[in-house]
This record gives structure tokens, C-alpha cells and sequence, in this order.
């Protein structure tokens, strides 16, 4: 075991699929002499060599197009998309291409990438260095989205997503790169190194794709969420008094709907929450699964506590970001109903 | 048949990391003066030479030589070494306030001072620039309010663009500035359409494209090429060379070419590369694309020639992949002192000039900065109003964001 930030969870990972196998190459901007603009791929260049972990052109385009080459030929590419803000040059590439190669091929060709983004707010980012643009790729066939919350599930479900034969939308909220967030941001930042979720094997793990964990269990009412926003919900239950069982999703697609089923039946009541906008994001599919399948338990209508439908602004990024103080609100209403 | 080799993948390195001593020699550089000044119509495959070449006007000794000499008069250098001067102690203020905490980012231009200011000077009121990040000289040589530069870097209530965009990220429509998007090349396209728009309106007016080495990897950047050249689009387009994008160097972005320049010959755009610490040059050869462009003869594109001696941005630390000597060793000087050099050469300033024209422009960025954070900083004293982050997102508020507005307490 050892103390780990995300990111050092996150280069470990990609060392020990390197080590593991020869077919997985690791490359974009500044990735390679310099090891990232977050340092999640130091040193691999040096230990690798330069043909298997190297600086790309900035051209989000070129890097996902290539990749969907490399796999064509028998690679496992992991990319990086310096900010999750600069993957639209690169949309076409995994939309219309790497998510659909094996269905249109008709296996014949397939796209085991994973491409590593930094997503989410709370740095001072201002809008084109915050996005949280999990929605644009869950609404994908063909794709897998994986958020992890912390340095374990970090190395474990990105071992699995380099593992996985699809191509995985791997999201890592920059927010909790080197800690986790109390909610508070006039409060002291926390390092992983004194928080138990920075406990991590530095053996070969998986966290398999497509399951949930419960984080903190309870019988009053089911908060779903991930990434940043677990460890606010875990403030607001803190602080509230509230007996809320907290799922962080992990995986978005596919998602686990039988975690999901089994606590909200058993509370009767939800709360989801995003940091993304509201209209049409991922709370909303998260509510119309639980609509669809606990209806006739639910006590309360599911409330949604999500950034607001605005770019994400510089000055007011406290203000966008859902606090405890607005989860608190949902909370009381949920449990009023 | 002999058995096939093993393939081996190149990839591009630099010449020069931390620790090794920085060798610029492979670098040919012509002297001041060398390079021909083409008529403006000129055939673009006529022209090649000049994207493999470098436009310099100031030599060693400081004096202004060669073809492209003699358009700026002693006072309009002087202003430009004012507006380069305002530009650096600007930077260094800023630069200071966000070491403060003042502000959450800032990226400064040290080194490249010359690029902007001077292609500044060679367009007129009511064209359009549309810039990156590295291109404040815009704004400062076209006068526009140093407070109100600052107050969008603190994010305060003044800020013209209410604390939405990020340190640096301008907007000054009057002043022919573009909105800036911190997602690259973006705008390089962009000035192509507002070029073509001028001429479909039968127009008089130009657009200026600014974009870095790193930055022309993106496709927009091609396309932007593509239709500059099938529509002959009155328009300028800056590559700025400053031979890094964060880590990378220039040489990951130019590939193969010999030269950022002569990307433009496989469109058929008249392509120049010009010593951009050279504030005549810089100017002489925006003067010359200017021309072109106004009398419907089409798009240039210019390679500026510099290097960017600071950091990519605050957050950023380059002594991690690259020589802390290596702007010391850089060949084309530095851009302030050889304008300063010239102008005491023709007799028309000296070092005492000098040091009151610095003084002077420190008071008045002190000033401005002043007045600035009386407005408020990013972590104190007065804000934007938050409830202006629901504005402007469309021209009318839908009722949903009227809700959420509510709903926020606003
Ligand atoms: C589409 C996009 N991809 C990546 C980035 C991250 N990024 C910001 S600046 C930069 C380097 C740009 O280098 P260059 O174009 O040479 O300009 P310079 O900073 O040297 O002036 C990168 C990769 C971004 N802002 N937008």
C-alpha cells in the first residue's frame, strides 16, 4: 500500500500497463519529455522510450484520429485530451468513428482506446478549462464513460479501461487530482496523502467498468452522484444529519442500475447530482431510470442538483458549483415530500 | 528480394533541453537589409524564396536598412517604443498580482513585444483582428483603457465581460479586437469569414488571423488556409513563431517543412517570414500584406520569427523542458533594446530619454492598476454581480434560466 494523489494513481496505472503489455502506447499534448500539463504521465517517456509514450501535435482531431488507426492495425492507445474543454475538434473522431468501428465493421475492426480527459470546475478555469461533458458522450452507442472519484478507483478503473476491447471515455475531475474536496473552497485544501481513499496497491488492479459503489450507507434517501460532486454530497449529509445513502456511480455507461434499483427502493427517495448543466445532462437519465424502475416506491419526486444552464464563469465559479448549501436545500425537499 | 527492414517511429525532438547549451547555428539568419521587398501583386509562385528567408531591417549597429526601410517616421518609433515599454511593465505588473493571489492566471508577452505593436500600426480603425492570448500589444497600441485590461484580469466589477472570462481572454469590439477563445485556432477561420463578409459587402475594410507555431496543428488552421485561398479573402494571417507551445516545440507542429511559411505555397498564398523583434520589420511586412489585402489581391500569411522568453502562462514552469540559457542565446535579440538601439543611433533618444519615458509608463500602469483594484480583485473587494452570470447567454432569458435564476437566489 502507499499514499497516492490521483494523479500518481493515474501514471501508476498507465506504468504497469505499459510494463504489462507491449501493445499499449500513451501519447498527446506535452505528454511525452514533460509528462502532461498535471504530470499524469511523467516519466513513461524516460522509462518507455519515445516510440511508445510521446508529445503529439495540438490537434485533438489528429490525436483521436490516429488512435482509431493505431487500433485498427492491433494498438491499445491511451490518449490525453489536455483540458475535457478541447475534445470538440476531436468529437467527430470518437462519434462517428471509434465508437462505431466495431458495429459497422462488423467486428472486423475495433477500437480499444481509452481517451484520458481533465474535466469539472473549482481551479478558477473560467469557462474553457471547467466542462464537465459527460452527457455528450453517454448519449453515444458504442462508447464507455468512467468517472472516478479517488487515487484507488482512479488506477483500478483505468487498468480496466485500458483492459476493455471498446473505446472508454476515461473523465478525471481535475478538482480531485490532488485531493479530496470538502465542499468547502474557503477551506484549506486536503491531500490524499491524509485521507484513506489515497490508500492504494501498487500491485496490478482492476475496479471492474460498470459498477457502482456504495460510499456511505443510509435509509432516509439515495443521492446519486460522481467525481467531485460525491464529496460534496458527503458534506451535505454530514452536515445536514441526513441518513442519505451515497452511491458514486463510477461508471455512467454502462451504468448500474441494480445498485441504483436496490437503494432507491429501499429509501423511496433520490437527489441526483452533476456539476455539468442541467438541461438535457445526465441527471436526466439517471431520473428517468430510477423513474422507470422505482416509481411505485418512490416517496417524493427525484430532485436534481446541477450547475447552472450557463457557461462556467470565472469570477463565479462558487456560485455555479453546487455547493453542500444548495444539496442541503434538495435534501429538505426530498425528504418533505 | 532483400527482406524488409524493421520500421523504427520518428519522433521530433529539440536540439536543446535542460542542461545542454543552447546552439541556435543551424538557425540561418540574413543580415539586416538582405532579404527583396516583392511589388505587392507580385505572383505568389514568383515569391517563394520569401518564406525561406527572413525579413530584417534593424542591424547590429542599430541602423534601419534594405528595402523595407524608411516607412515609420522618428515619431511613430517613438510611440512604438512607448506601446512595447507600456506592454512589458504591463506584463510585469500583472505578473506580480497574480503571484499575489490577486487573480487566478496570467500569460505575458516578454519577448514578443514587437509582433503585436507593430502590426498594430500597419492597420487601420474598423479592421478586425482576431487574436489569441499572446496579443495584448493589440489593444495597448490602439489605446485601449489599461484599467479596463486589468479589471477583466481581476474578474472585479468593472470587468467589461462581468467576470465570465478568464485573465487575458479580451473582448473589444471598438478597438477591432475579437473576442478571445481559450480553445485554439478557433479564430484563425474565423477572420477569414469576417474577410470574406467584408468583401461580400463590398467593404473596405481587413481582418487580421493570430495564431501560435503549436496552434497550427489544428484543422482549423487548414481550413482557414483553404478558404482564404479559394475566395482570395482580404486577410492577414499571423503565424506567431515563438518556438514552444507549453513543453513542445515548434519543430512537433512544423513536421516535415522547412518553415511555417511555406505552408501557405501549397494554397498559393504569398507567404513571408519576418524577424519579429524587429518592430520596422514587423510593421514594414504588415504594411506590405495590408496593401494586398486592401486592394483585393488576397490573403498573406506571415511566419513571425521570435521567442517566447517567459513561461507559457503562470501555471506553467519552463526550466522543466528547456535550457535556462536558451533566450540569452536566441540570435535575434530582443526586440525593446533594438528599437531603443535605433532610435539613439538616428539621434532621436537617449538613455536619459529613456529612463524618463520608463518612468513615466510605470506611474502610469501603477496608476491604472490602482484605479483597477479599487474595482475589486479576484479574492477581494467588490464583484461582478452573480446574477449576471445568467445574462447574455441568449438575447432574451428563456424561462428556464429565469427559474434558475430565481432558484439561485439572484
Ligand atoms: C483546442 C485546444 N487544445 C489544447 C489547448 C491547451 N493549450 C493552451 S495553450 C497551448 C499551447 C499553444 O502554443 P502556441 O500555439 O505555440 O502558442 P504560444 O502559447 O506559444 O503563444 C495548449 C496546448 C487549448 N487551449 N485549446
Amino acid at each position: 500500500m502507499a499514499r497516492m494523489s490521483m494523479i500518481e494513481a493515474i501514471r501508476n496505472a498507465h506504468d504497469l500497463a505499459m510494463d504489462r503489455d507491449r501493445q499499449v502506447v500513451v501519447f498527446g499534448e506535452d505528454v511525452g519529455y514533460f509528462g502532461g500539463v498535471f504530470r499524469c504521465t511523467a516519466g513513461l517517456q524516460k522509462k518507455y522510450g519515445s516510440n511508445r509514450c510521446f508529445d503529439a501535435p495540438i490537434s485533438e482531431n489528429g490525436i483521436v484520429g490516429a488512435a482509431v488507426g493505431m487500433c485498427a492495425y492491433g494498438l491499445k492507445p491511451v490518449v490525453e485530451i489536455q483540458f475535457a474543454d478541447y475534445m470538440y475538434p476531436a468529437y467527430d473522431q470518437i462519434v462517428s468513428e471509434a465508437a462505431r468501428m466495431r458495429h459497422r465493421s462488423a467486428g472486423q475492426f475495433t477500437c480499444p482506446m481509452v481517451i484520458r480527459m481533465p474535466t469539472g470546475g473549482g481551479i478558477f478555469g473560467g469557462q474553457t478549462h471547467s466542462q464537465s461533458p459527460e452527457a455528450l458522450f453517454t448519449h453515444v452507442a458504442g462508447l464507455k464513460v468512467v468517472v472516478p472519484s479517488n487515487p484507488r478507483d482512479a488506477k483500478g478503473l483505468l487498468l480496466a479501461s485500458i483492459e476493455d476491447p471498446d473505446p472508454v471515455i476515461f473523465l478525471e475531475p481535475k478538482r480531485l487530482y490532488n485531493g479530496p474536496f470538502d465542499g468547502h473552497h474557503d477551506r484549506p485544501v486536503v491531500s490524499w496523502k491524509n485521507h484513506e481513499l489515497g490508500d492504494v496497491s501498487e500491485d496490478y488492479f482492476t475496479v471492474p467498468l460498470g459498477k457502482a459503489k456504495i460510499r456511505r450507507e443510509g435509509s432516509a434517501l439515495t443521492v446519486l452522484a460522481y467525481g467531485t460532486m460525491v464529496f460534496v454530497a458527503q458534506a451535505a449529509a454530514e452536515e445536514a444529519g441526513v441518513d442519505a445513502e451515497i452511491i458514486d456511480l463510477r461508471t455512467l455507461l454502462p451504468l448500474d442500475l441494480e445498485t441504483i434499483e436496490a437503494s432507491v427502493k429501499k429509501t423511496g427517495r433520490c437527489v441526483v447530482i452533476h456539476e455539468a448543466t442541467k438541461t438535457s445532462g445526465f441527471g436526466a437519465e439517471l431520473s428517468a431510470v430510477v423513474q422507470e424502475s422505482c416509481f411505485y416506491h418512490l416517496e417524493a419526486p427525484i430532485v436534481r442538483v446541477t450547475g447552472w444552464d450557463t457557461p462556467y464563469p470565472h469570477a463565479q465559479e462558487w456560485t455555479y458549483f453546487p455547493g453542500p448549501e444548495r444539496i442541503k436545500r434538495a435534501f429538505a425537499q426530498v425528504l418533505e415530500g | 528480394m532483400t527482406a524488409p527492414r524493421p520500421l523504427s517511429l520518428h519522433v521530433p525532438e529539440p536540439g536543446c533541453r535542460p542542461g545542454d547549451t543552447p546552439d541556435f547555428s543551424d538557425f540561418e539568419i540574413p543580415r539586416a537589409g538582405a532579404v527583396r521587398r516583392p511589388a505587392i501583386d507580385e505572383a505568389p509562385e514568383d515569391m517563394r524564396d520569401m518564406a525561406f528567408s527572413v525579413v530584417r531591417v534593424l542591424n547590429k549597429a542599430g541602423e534601419a536598412v534594405g528595402p523595407w526601410a524608411g516607412l515609420l517616421d522618428a515619431e511613430a518609433l517613438r510611440t512604438g517604443l512607448r506601446h512595447m515599454l507600456t506592454l512589458r511593465q504591463f506584463d510585469e505588473r500583472m505578473l506580480k498580482a497574480q503571484r499575489q493571489g490577486k487573480t487566478s492566471f496570467y500569460m505575458q508577452h516578454l519577448g514578443e513585444e514587437a509582433v503585436s505593436c507593430a502590426f498594430h500600426m500597419a492597420l487601420q480603425d474598423g479592421d478586425m483582428h482576431f487574436p489569441t492570448y499572446r496579443q495584448a500589444g493589440l489593444l495597448i497600441a490602439s489605446g485601449y483603457p489599461m484599467t479596463d485590461m486589468m479589471n477583466q484580469i481581476y474578474s472585479n466589477a468593472a470587468d467589461p465581460l462581468k467576470g465570465r472570462q478568464l485573465p487575458v481572454m479580451y473582448s473589444a469590439r471598438d478597438h477591432g479586437f475579437f473576442t478571445i477563445s481559450g480553445n485554439l485556432g478557433t479564430q484563425f477561420i474565423q477572420a477569414v469569414g469576417w474577410a470574406m463578409a467584408s468583401a461580400i459587402s463590398n467593404d473596405t475594410k481587413i481582418a487580421a488571423g493570430w495564431i501560435g507555431d503549436g496552434s497550427t496543428s489544428e484543422s482549423d488552421f487548414h481550413a482557414a488556409m483553404v478558404f482564404a485561398s479559394s475566395y482570395k479573402a482580404p486577410v492577414i494571417l499571423n503565424i506567431v513563431n515563438n518556438q514552444w507551445a507549453i513543453s513542445t516545440f515548434q519543430g512537433m507542429a512544423r513536421g516535415g517543412a522547412v518553415t511555417f511559411a511555406a505552408r501557405g505555397h501549397g494554397f498559393g498564398i504569398p507567404s513571408i517570414r519576418v524577424d519579429g523583434n524587429d518592430y520596422l520589420a514587423v510593421h514594414a511586412v504588415a504594411s506590405w500584406a495590408a496593401e494586398r489585402a486592401r486592394t483585393s489581391l488576397g490573403p498573406t500569411l506571415i511566419e513571425h520569427v521570435t521567442y517566447r522568453a517567459g513561461g507559457h502562462s503562470t501555471s506553467d514552469d519552463p526550466s522543466a523542458y528547456r535550457s535556462k540559457e536558451e533566450f540569452s542565446a536566441w540570435p535575434l535579440g530582443e526586440p525593446i533594446d533594438r528599437l531603443k538601439r535605433h532610435l539613439i543611433t538616428i539621434g532621436e533618444w537617449s538613455e536619459e530619454r529613456h529612463t524618463q519615458a520608463l518612468a513615466e509608463i510605470t506611474d502610469e500602469v501603477r496608476a491604472c492598476q490602482k484605479k483597477a483594484e479599487a474595482n475589486g480583485t479576484l479574492i477581494s473587494g467588490p464583484k461582478p454581480s452573480p446574477r449576471a452570470m445568467f445574462d447574455d447567454v441568449y438575447a432574451e432569458m428563456p424561462p428556464h434560466l429565469q427559474r434558475q435564476r430565481q432558484e439561485a437566489g439572484f
